[in-house]
């Protein structure tokens, strides 16, 4: 009988995760209150989770463009087409890479961070302090952190993007010696803003707004103990990795 | 408060680049602010085969870009292909008897549409249709005429 009752339960249990994971986003949304306050712990998350990812997410994004226009030219080359790198790089850049890497990288920068914080504020008791002092610590300690995350993304994405083009441009004309004139006049024509661009914000809010779901829930709905803690935070990388790339096969296979 | 100030400032810094980067990005890089202007009329044309022409493929008279194309729909009725364009209400002075052609820039690039001007005293207006039209020269064409080359006395052996 108790086999039973667990093996149901192992069944049940990631049914049960995602409804709880559900509650707690309308928990937290429930808090909303555009109020000054509210403002201000967002900014500073922002500046935490978003600007503290900022030179991370500038390096990468300038080697994967360099490396992007290197494996591009080596390929192109042979059908005399390198002056289509360009192009190349700048969709696959708004439609996939940008979105999707910025994210992972958010995911192990910024979500990992959360986890662990809120983690360890739980395991030491901090959050069962504000309850009884009658603040909600999902409204004061989740919700901002949610919300900067859902802001932050799009925007390094963004900067990663323009950091990718800017090593496209020092890879392909400085280095291989394209024409910078066709280089740029291929992205603006051949790169649809609605399209391309568009979809790709599209598709970094959501992922923003899952790395961060994933990464305050798990840090509240942690074992209040040191390896409760860890693998809280093992697991956020863990399944915020997974639901982006399934997210964004989802999202492209409806957006395009 | 002189670290919270720091705090904001900085997130200040960040929002104020991600948004400076992502205007760079949509204009930079891609097609946005790259239309013909706000203000737009639109002709259309009819075509027996428009080849692969895209919607938003440049309109073009003696290669400089006066206008897009808008939409490419079948006639039911005919079996045409009728292609509207929108062009810029700068270059409004084209005469009516104007001739359409999908043309290709270089042998494998994309489709336009050139426009041949031509004489007459009045200008096509909002909505007006062109006449006199040349389709898409399709190589897979060209090449089995040239290859099969049949009926025009072009066995010499």
């Amino acid at each position: 009988m108790n086999e039973r009752i667990s093996r149901i339960d192992r069944l049940t249990t990631p049914i049960t995760e995602a409804g709880q994971c559900l509650l707690f986003l309308l928990r937290m949304l429930a808090g909303v209150r555009f109020g000054g306050q509210q403002i201000l712990a967002v900014l500073q998350q922002v500046y935490l989770i978003g600007a503290r990812s900022l030179v991370i997410i500038m390096i990468c994004g300038f080697f994967v463009g360099m490396v992007l226009s290197l494996q591009a030219i080596n390929a192109l080359e042979q059908f005399g087409a390198s002056d289509q790198v360009s192009l190349l790089v700048g969709k696959s850049l708004f439609r996939e890479l940008g979105p999707v890497l910025t994210a992972l990288l958010f995911a192990g920068r910024a979500g990992t961070s959360i986890t662990a914080e809120i983690g360890l504020m739980k395991a030491t008791n901090q959050l069962e302090a504000m309850e009884l002092m009658a603040i909600d610590p999902v409204q004061r300690i989740a919700l901002p952190r949610f919300v900067a995350g859902v802001v932050s993304v799009p925007l390094l994405a963004g900067m990663f993007s323009a950091m990718a083009i800017m090593g496209s441009v020092v890879f392909a004309i400085g280095v291989m010696g394209l024409d910078a004139g066709i280089f740029w006049s291929k992205l603006q024509t051949g790169v649809y803003f609605q399209k391309d661009f568009v979809g790709g914000m599209w598709k970094s809010l959501v992922f923003g707004g899952t790395v961060s779901l994933i990464a305050v829930y798990f840090g509240y709905s942690a074992k209040p103990t040191g390896a409760g803690v860890g693998t809280a935070t093992t697991n956020t990388v863990v399944l915020s990795s997974v639901l982006i790339l399934i997210f964004d096969f989802i999202m492209t296979s409806f957006l395009t | 408060m002189r670290a919270n100030y720091k705090v904001e400032f900085a997130s200040g810094v960040f929002l104020l680049l991600g948004i400076a980067a992502l205007v760079w990005l949509a204009t930079r890089a891609t097609d946005y602010g790259q239309d013909i202007g706000k203000e737009t009329y639109t002709i259309s044309a009819r075509f027996a085969n428009v080849g692969d022409l895209r919607n938003r493929a440049p309109v073009k008279i003696g290669g400089v870009t006066i206008g897009l194309v808008e939409s490419i729909a079948l006639d039911p009725v005919s079996f045409e292909a009728v292609v509207r364009m929108s062009v810029a209400s700068r270059f409004d002075e084209i005469p009516s008897d104007t001739g359409a052609s999908v043309l290709t820039s270089g042998v494998l690039g994309d489709r336009y549409i050139g426009l041949e001007p031509g004489g007459a005293p009045d200008m096509l207006a909002d909505g007006d249709e062109i006449f006199i039209t040349q389709s898409a020269i399709v190589l897979e064409q060209v090449i089995s005429k040239y290859m099969f080359n049949t009926g025009t006395g072009g066995d010499k052996e």
